[in-house]
């Protein structure tokens, strides 16, 4: 997965170029109904990037909680799996999901380097 | 220092897995077959189902197999036997197959044969009940394999693998009068997760529901073939 990660930040990269863009913070969101553990995937992404382009930037994750649309009385409910999953008010299975199922990286924050230009100093000049 | 600045993307993290699995996609539709990514977990039975399929399926259908292993290969030794092409990629220490290790898969099986001639591409993934439900490798459906020897609590525990698979094979029945599950709970526990995929219960030893197993997968086939492609690899 984090491999995957590396990859479409690659691609994010190459939009850039041939700037390269510094990371600060890589914001994703990440559904409990996938095969993702988000503490583990910070803990490899710190060790991944280091010593690459992406040393120093953080991967801030926000966890998007399950939610099921019962097909059978509309309503939106919290699936739980000691409960089957299924739909509280009317035991239905969970047929529609709602949000649960996300694994996108909404937003990068970065920048470019800027040279640094030593403090001018003041003009001899009354005028100016 | 510099200009903080903030791009927003909404893109799928594994977007760079899913623009090789659509590019692996383009190829088999341009071949006109049919791509099966089997799942399961380590021994519910994915190279015994496919040593009988094969056997049983060779007479009508045109069929090669990319046989993912994280070391050894053993598994592809036992489907090589049956006469069919195998290609096996190993993973390494990889616990899934991605849509770029198969893509090394289909270069290798070119340098075989014409996948043009085939009907069914078969891909057994690695043995693991997590990873592979969420990387896509271009396959036209997913099948997920559950032995009744795992009890009837794994699509709860593991309910994306079951979920994201558009046929389940529930194997090794004929070990049931030895063990003591209930099948029919193990089919509802995948009914919860996945109300409306198709379920089969197999024995790869007895030769038991393969019929209807074959029959589905014959169904498969006959959609993609007479689904003209519209991208073009």
């Amino acid at each position: 997965m984090t491999r995957c990660l590396l990859l479409s930040m690659h691609e994010w990269k190459q939009q850039h170029a041939p700037r390269l863009p510094r990371v600060d913070r890589v914001h994703l969101e990440v559904g409990t109904f996938t095969c993702v553990e988000p503490d583990q995937l910070v803990v490899t992404w710190s060790d991944a990037v280091k010593g690459t382009w992406l040393d120093g930037s953080e991967l801030v994750i926000e966890s998007v909680l399950l939610v099921g649309r019962c097909v059978r009385c509309q309503a939106t409910y919290s699936p739980e799996p000691t409960d089957g999953f299924r739909s509280p008010c009317c035991r239905h299975p969970m047929e529609e999901i709602v949000s649960g199922r996300e694994l996108r990286i909404r937003s990068v924050a970065y920048g470019f380097e800027t040279a640094t230009t030593p403090p001018t100093a003041p003009c001899p000049t009354p005028a100016c | 220092m510099h200009m903080p600045l903030e791009d927003s993307l909404g893109l799928n993290l594994l977007a760079a897995n899913q623009h090789r699995a659509d590019h692996n996609r383009a190829h088999f539709d341009a071949w006109n077959l049919l791509c099966l990514n089997v799942m399961s977990s380590p021994g519910a039975g994915k190279t015994s189902l496919l040593e009988r399929s094969l056997a049983a399926l060779s007479s009508r259908w045109a069929m090669a197999v990319l046989e993912g292993d994280m070391t050894t290969l053993l598994d592809a030794e036992r489907l090589e036997a049956v006469g069919i092409p195998v290609v096996p990629i190993t993973t390494g220490r990889a616990c899934h197959l991605d849509a770029a290790m198969v893509s090394g898969g289909l270069k290798l099986l070119l340098q075989r044969l014409d996948p043009a001639g085939l009907d069914l591409l078969w891909v057994e993934n690695v043995g693991n009940l997590v990873c592979p439900a969420e990387f896509a490798i271009g396959e036209h459906r997913k099948v997920a394999l559950l032995s009744v020897t795992e009890g009837d609590d794994k699509p709860l525990k593991y309910p994306v693998m079951f979920r994201e698979a558009d046929c389940v094979l529930i194997t090794k029945v004929d070990l049931l009068p030895h063990l003591p599950v209930d099948v029919e709970r193990i089919e509802a526990h995948i009914r919860l997760v996945n109300p409306h995929t198709a379920v089969f219960r197999l024995s790869a030893t007895s030769g038991e529901g393969f019929d209807a197993w074959h029959d589905w997968l014959g169904a498969q086939l006959n959609t993609i073939q007479s689904t003209p492609a519209l991208i073009h690899a």
